[in-house]
């Protein structure tokens, strides 16, 4: 009886796992077999199940006007999101971490709630500011978005990074003749330098992808996702697969290396 | 030259009171032992010393320094934490060589006195592994050498041998009291265990919620108890205590016996005598023994007397069952007596 049941579940597990799995690597199967594929392929019929291993549509990406300035606009937004929300994000994980100061708890729950608000509420007004301080379609100006949204989760990991080191470990550092910036680097932060890049990473992946932003906010200057949006409906099929390949590829690369980061954010240990 | 003078010490977090008013002083070379109860506030006394606290009042002096707005690293201290706090980054070779390459000691000088203070705690073999790789025993040895490698002027050790086993604890100990005799440093050593406390101190200050109760070499604490915690603390079996009623002129009446006792006005005060400070006779404290346990050399008697409970060491060659009734004849310098409304000691 409860053997059956075993079985039942045990069943029921593994299928969940084979429809999740499909769910997820047939899109990722489809994108990668279209985009090693020759333009002319793409667009046949009936669909190849094997890339052919041409390069002809991402020659065709490559060569597509403007496609290669919009990818380095968005490697530069992406980086100087990275750069920047660890600059802030640190700093504040490790004051959340380690100091006591009146409205500590009030601060946690407001840095989470800057992801409560709407991004499409925020961008008109932004988008007008940005125009007054002559930051629009800017790449610092967008890089400074980004930076918002992917803050949040910066300081969170970093908290929880810091959190994870004793204060003995600092501690012990200057009683044996450390300042206390010199214990944070010799102690502190080879200790977190893989969740420091782990969370740099993530941020990079969140601007990465971001589209809303960088549609409203720049025109002249835009990223990947902005100019992917914008051509949508003009481009052929060929070029969309390239494109969603090339968007896809760098934010799956990251994520599978720093996953172990993140479920430690969410909570999950994984030991 | 360190000596450590604590003016007037107090310690708040928050509402609560860790510290009351500590006045202590170190004398060059001392070895103190600080010894209390769990949550006493021992930690947090050696935490202000060593200046990762600072006291919400009073003054600490290191040498012929006030210290109180000095950063740890300036205060020629170095400490061995609770918890270890092994760096896990490195090696048990760099962790130990940690304060001497922040002090830019040569190469050379670093690789000595690593090789010389691992060998002294048995880690030798050791050097190379993480902190991961070691057990908790192990990773004390580390902490203590990591600080003994310093060669401060003054060692603050926070129950440093707690996680090892019986026998290398006491390996540990007289080592631990052997190497420091020799050297120059001031040690101030926090333990809950009262053999240990004995066994190394020049001198020990007994801490009760926060205050000093008594400060005293470890014969005088054990024979001159300042209070009646101190000899319900110091001594296993405790001391034992009964009451006493005046008869006049000094004299106590204590159970079935009377006493030459101090010359005070009084109603009741409180008679102590340790267990080992008794023997058996025809005339003393008549008491019904209730259980006999041997201890080698020695057997204890749990007894009722006057309806308190009372015990007494005894030579094993008497023949005592339960149910007797015994009288004991106590050492007359070694009684004490206490009043109980201060709890203090009567000279
Ligand atoms: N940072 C702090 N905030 C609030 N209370 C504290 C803090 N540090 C210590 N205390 C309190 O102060 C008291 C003394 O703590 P302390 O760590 O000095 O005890 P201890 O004598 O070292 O005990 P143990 O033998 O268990 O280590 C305890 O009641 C503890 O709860
Ligand atoms: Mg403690």
């Amino acid at each position: 009886m409860s053997g059956d049941m075993r079985l039942a579940s045990r069943y029921l597990y593994g299928a969940t796992i084979a429809l999740l799995t499909i769910w997820v690597l047939v899109p990722l199967g489809l994108l990668l077999i279209n985009t090693l594929s020759s333009p002319e392929a793409v667009n046949a019929f009936p669909k190849r199940f094997w890339p052919e291993f041409d390069l002809g549509s991402l020659r065709f990406f490559a060569g597509f006007d403007g496609m290669i300035d919009a990818l380095f606009n968005s490697i530069w937004v992406a980086g100087l999101t990275m750069v920047l929300s660890i600059l802030i994000g640190a700093p504040a994980g490790y004051a959340l971490s380690r100091f006591d100061f009146p409205g500590k708890e009030t601060f946690r729950l407001l840095v989470l709630l800057t992801r409560a608000f709407p991004l499409p509420l925020l961008a008109l007004p932004m988008a007008i500011a940005f125009i007054r301080l002559g930051i629009d379609d800017t790449i610092f100006g967008l890089g400074l978005v980004h930076t918002m949204l992917a803050l949040p989760f910066a300081v969170l990991i970093t908290f929880s990074l810091f959190s994870g080191i004793p204060i003995e470990l600092e501690e012990a550092a200057w009683t044996l003749g450390c300042t206390r910036f010199g214990a944070f680097c010799r102690v502190v932060l080879p200790l977190i330098l893989p969740g420091i890049t782990a969370s740099a990473i993530f941020a990079f992946v969140i601007s990465w992808n971001e589209v809303f932003a960088a549609a409203v906010l720049t025109i002249e200057n835009r990223t990947l996702t902005a100019f992917l949006l914008q051509n949508l409906d003009t481009s052929p099929l060929h070029l969309k697969f390239a494109g969603g390949f090339i968007l896809v590829v760098p934010a799956l690369v990251f994520i599978f290396a720093v996953r172990k980061y993140l479920f430690a954010m969410w909570g999950i240990a994984n030991r | 030259m360190a000596e450590i003078r604590l003016r007037n010490i107090a310690k708040r977090f928050g509402d609560y009171q860790a510290l009351h008013s500590i006045d202590l002083t170190i004398a060059d070379r001392e070895f103190m032992v600080l010894l209390g109860a769990s949550g006493c506030g021992k930690t947090t006394l050696l935490r202000i010393i060593a200046g990762l606290e600072s006291p919400s009042e009073g003054e600490v002096w290191i040498g012929d320094k006030r210290v109180d707005d000095l950063p740890p690293r300036e205060r020629g201290i170095s400490m061995v934490f609770q918890n270890y706090a092994i760096f896990p980054h490195l090696t048990v070779f760099d962790n130990i060589g940690f304060g001497l390459k922040m002090h830019r000691l040569p190469q050379k000088t670093i690789r000595e006195r690593v090789h010389r203070t691992a060998k002294m705690m048995h880690i030798e073999q050791l050097l190379d592994r993480y902190s991961g790789q070691i057990s908790g025993g192990q990773r004390q040895r580390v902490a203590v050498a990591r600080a003994l490698a310093m060669e401060p002027d003054v060692i603050l050790m926070d129950e440093p041998l707690s996680n090892l086993d019986a026998l290398l604890r006491l390996e540990m100990r007289a080592e631990l009291k052997g190497v420091l005799a020799q050297s120059d440093t001031t040690a101030i050593y926090v333990t809950h265990d009262q053999i240990e406390a004995m066994s190394l101190a020049d001198r020990i200050s007994v801490m009760h919620r926060g205050k000093i109760v008594q400060s005293d070499s470890p014969v005088h604490l054990y024979r001159y108890p300042a209070d009646r915690f101190v000899a319900g603390f110091i001594g296993n079996p405790p001391m034992n205590i009964l009451p006493a009623t005046p008869i006049g002129d000094g004299r106590w009446q204590v159970a079935n016996r009377e006493f030459e006792g101090p010359r005070v006005d009084a109603k009741n005060i409180e008679f102590a005598i340790r267990p080992e400070d008794m023997h058996l006779a025809d005339e003393g404290i008549e008491g019904r023994v209730q259980v006999v346990e041997p201890l080698g050399p020695h057997l204890l008697l749990t007894c009722d007397v006057a309806g308190c409970p009372f015990r007494a060491t005894v030579d094993n060659d008497h023949a005592v069952n339960p149910g007797d009734i015994r009288y004991f004849a106590p050492q007359p310098d070694r009684i004490r007596w206490f009043d109980p409304l201060t709890d203090l000691a009567l000279a």
